[in-house]
C-alpha cells in the first residue's frame, strides 16, 4: 500500500505536473511508494483526511487546525517567504474605488478556497458587509473564473488570491479594479504529515530544504511555484492556528 | 495584565497621568489625532499569561507608533487609552480567562498621543491544557461600528 499524498484543491491547473514531479521525489526521498491523489474540492479532500486516507498533504491554512488538533499531523515545512494573501477587486468599470464604496446586497464571486474567502470577507468590514447582507455566487473553480464574472456583471466584487492575480494576463488584470490587498503574512499554505509518517519527519525536512541548494532541486521548485521551503516547527504551527482561530467565527 | 484609569483629564492635547491599578502611573499627552487603519492590514500580538507582549508585528509597530524594542515585554496596556472603560478590559480578561475567544471595537493610544480604532480579536493560547499566552488580532472596523463604540465608552467611563 502506498504513502497517500495529496495537496489542497486550490493549487492552479497549471502546477499539477509539478506535484506529480515532486510526487516522484518524495518518493525516492522516502524510498518508497508515494501515490499523489488530487481532489477536485476541499469538502472531498476533507472526507479523505477524516477517513485517515492521507499520510502526506500540502494543505491550506484553513484546514492545518484540523490535521494537527484533530488527527495528529505534524508541520514539515511552508514555502518561503509566500503567504496566502487575497486581493479584494472589482470590474474596472465599477464606480467603487475603496472598500468603504461596497453596499450591502453585493453580489460576491470566490472560489471554494477557504483562507481566501475568510480573509475576503474580513477585508468587506470596514463597509458593514458581512454573509448577512451579501450575496454569495456559488463558487467557480478558478481564480480566473471569479474574474470573468466580474467583467461579465455576474457579480460586484470578487476574492482573488493574490498570486494568482499578479498571474492574470495584463488584459485580465486591465478589466478588473483593486480595492484592497491584505498584508497578513502570517497565513501560509504548509506541507505535513501524518503521525505513521511522523518518525521520517527530519529526513523529508532536512531533504525538502536541500532542495533550493542544486539546479535539479530548483526545478522541482520551480514547478511548484515555490522559491524554498522553511521549516516549521510545532510552535509555528500552533501560532497559525491560533490566529485562524481568531479570525474564524469573529 | 494591568488594569489603569485615567486620574487626570484626557482632553485634546492634554498631559495625562494614567494610573494603572497595581499603582505605578505614566504621563502621557492625549491628542484628536486619528491615524486611520491601513487597508488590507491586520495588527498581531501575543502576550504571556500576565499580559506582556511577546511577539508584533510590522502593522502593531506602524500603528503604535513605538519602536520593537519599546514594545517587547512591556504590558499590554501600553495602548490603553484614557477614553476605554476600565468595563471593557474586565469582560475580555474575564472571557479569555475562561478560556474562549473575546472580540470588541477597542480605541488605542499610540505613543505621540494620538489614537486609532480597532476591532480586536482575542484567543487563549492553549498547549497541553494550559494557557500559556494569548493572541490578539486587530482588524479595521467600519465608522458605523466605531461610532456605536463610542458613544457606549463614553457612558461607561
Amino acid at each position: 500500500m502506498p504513502w497517500q499524498f495529496t495537496v489542497s484543491p486550490d493549487f492552479p491547473p497549471d502546477q499539477l505536473p509539478g506535484w506529480y514531479v515532486f510526487n516522484t521525489w518524495l518518493q525516492r526521498t522516502l524510498g518508497e511508494p508515494v501515490h499523489l491523489e488530487t481532489y477536485l474540492d476541499f469538502p472531498t479532500q476533507r472526507a479523505a483526511i477524516a477517513a485517515d486516507q492521507i499520510d502526506l498533504i500540502y494543505a491550506n491554512p484553513y484546514d492545518a487546525a484540523m490535521l494537527v488538533r484533530d488527527k495528529g499531523f505534524t508541520g514539515v515545512a511552508r514555502p518561503d517567504g509566500k503567504s496566502d494573501e487575497v486581493v479584494i477587486a472589482v470590474a474596472a468599470n465599477n464606480p467603487a474605488t475603496r472598500v468603504e464604496d461596497l453596499r450591502p446586497g453585493l453580489r460576491v464571486a470566490s472560489t471554494q478556497d477557504p483562507d481566501i474567502n475568510m480573509m475576503g470577507m474580513i477585508l468587506l468590514e470596514p463597509a458593514d458587509l458581512s454573509d448577512a447582507n451579501v450575496v454569495h455566487q456559488p463558487c467557480v473553480s478558478g481564480y480566473a473564473l471569479v474574474a470573468r464574472d466580474l467583467a461579465k456583471g455576474v457579480a460586484d466584487v470578487g476574492f482573488i488570491l493574490a498570486d494568482a492575480y499578479d498571474r492574470f494576463s495584463a488584459p485580465l488584470r486591465a478589466s478588473l479594479k483593486v480595492l484592497a490587498r491584505s498584508q497578513i503574512h502570517d497565513v501560509r499554505h504548509v506541507f505535513l504529515v501524518s503521525p505513521r509518517l511522523a518518525e521520517r519527519r527530519e529526513t523529508l525536512l532536512n531533504a525538502m530544504l536541500a532542495l533550493s541548494n542544486d539546479a535539479i532541486g530548483r526545478d522541482i521548485l520551480n514547478g511548484l511555484h515555490i522559491p524554498a521551503w522553511e521549516a516549521v516547527e510545532q510552535e509555528d504551527m500552533e501560532f497559525m492556528i491560533d490566529l485562524i482561530d481568531t479570525l474564524a467565527e469573529a | 495584565m494591568h488594569d489603569m484609569k485615567a486620574a487626570g483629564g484626557a482632553d485634546s492635547g492634554n498631559a495625562t497621568i494614567l494610573t494603572y491599578h497595581d499603582g505605578s502611573s505614566r504621563h502621557v499627552v492625549v491628542t484628536e489625532i486619528e491615524t486611520p487603519f491601513p487597508e488590507g492590514r491586520l495588527i498581531v500580538s501575543r502576550t504571556d499569561p500576565a499580559g506582556f507582549i511577546t511577539h508584533c508585528n510590522p502593522a502593531f509597530v506602524e500603528m503604535s507608533g513605538y519602536r520593537l524594542d519599546e514594545i517587547i515585554g512591556q504590558p499590554h496596556c501600553l495602548l490603553r487609552h484614557p477614553d476605554m472603560p476600565a468595563a471593557a478590559f474586565k469582560e475580555l480578561w474575564q472571557t479569555v480567562g475562561g478560556g474562549k475567544k473575546w472580540h470588541g471595537y477597542v480605541k488605542n493610544l499610540r505613543k505621540d498621543g494620538g489614537y486609532y480604532w480597532v476591532y480586536a480579536t482575542v484567543v487563549p493560547n492553549v498547549r497541553d491544557g494550559r494557557v500559556v499566552g494569548y493572541t490578539s488580532v486587530r482588524r479595521k472596523p467600519s465608522r458605523t461600528r466605531i461610532e456605536e463604540a463610542a458613544a457606549l465608552y463614553r457612558t461607561l467611563v
